[in-house]
């Protein structure tokens, strides 16, 4: 039997791949696809709880589904806008290494 | 049966996941994420959340993806030499990261309503695409005016951003 535990579990182990991905690693490439791990654990957890507290009705919750929704519409947005950020920063520095990028270090 | 659907989705899920992390080519690190993204609209599925399901295959899978991939292409990274691996910063990343898992396992564990099994969904109510455009129209139309005013922005903001001449 699925429980509502499992898919929190499950949920929570995508989430600490993709925070992995940026405590772990330099490459600003593999830290953004880590901030998309992130976004969609978090969508998870958002379509579980949506289908285990069904309405009067005996329908799912579809409230969380549309916050699902308009959280992959702003997340296309921001890969567009930060994929650009690094094009224009790697015209300027010719590197996607996170340590190379020390202009603001005091 | 549900159950075994679920672990496989699930297990392939966080096993792409990690890989994610773990390879070194960007490009694998982006194939792995398109087939964790792929199982995780499987897992949507297994909730009966079809629309957000092929939502997320579209979208994510096809073009937030052929972005990353593009990107990767332009960038050209293969010349990119091996760095030496930070001792420190992995252990103090990974005591993290288990202290993280430790806290989700507690948590869900002592979760009032964690072991609910799936309630059962009426019969003959149709398709769930009907019903969430019904909820977006009629609950969450200023929403969907103002995300739309979002994505103009950011397309205009990404045409800047790359031009040529930054100033």
């Amino acid at each position: 039997m699925v429980t509502l535990g499992h898919y929190l579990v499950a949920s929570g182990l995508l989430f600490t791949a993709g925070l992995a991905g940026v405590l772990l690693r330099r490459n600003i490439l593999i830290i953004f696809m880590g901030l998309e791990l992130m976004l969609n654990a978090a969508n998870l957890t958002l379509v579980a709880f949506s289908r285990f507290h069904v309405g009067a009705d005996g329908l799912p919750d579809y409230d969380a589904q549309l916050f699902v929704f308009f959280i992959i519409t702003v997340a296309a947005a921001e890969v567009a806008v930060g994929l650009a950020i690094i094009v224009a920063l790697f015209r300027a520095k010719q590197t996607v290494h996170v340590e190379d990028l020390d202009n603001l270090r005091f | 049966m549900q159950l075994a659907i679920f672990w496989i989705f699930a297990f392939f899920m966080v096993f792409f996941g990690a890989l994610v992390v773990l390879l070194r080519n960007p490009v694998s690190s982006a194939m792995s994420l398109v087939l964790s993204f792929l199982f995780l609209a499987g897992l949507f599925m297994t909730l009966d959340a079809f629309f957000i399901g092929i939502i997320q295959v579209l979208v994510y899978a096809g073009a937030v993806m052929v972005l990353f991939l593009f990107i990767i292409m332009l960038l050209d990274l293969k010349s990119e030499k091996q760095r030496k691996l930070k001792v420190g910063a992995w252990l103090g990343g990974g005591a993290v990261l288990a202290g993280f898992v430790y806290t989700i396992l507690h948590v869900v564990g002592r979760m009032p309503g964690a072991e609910q099994a799936m309630p059962v969904l009426p019969g003959g109510v149709g398709s769930d695409v009907a019903r969430i455009g019904w909820v977006l129209f009629e609950r969450y139309n200023m929403p969907l005016q103002v995300v739309g005013v979002l994505l103009l922005v950011a397309t205009v903001g990404v045409v800047i951003l790359s031009r040529k001449e930054l100033k």
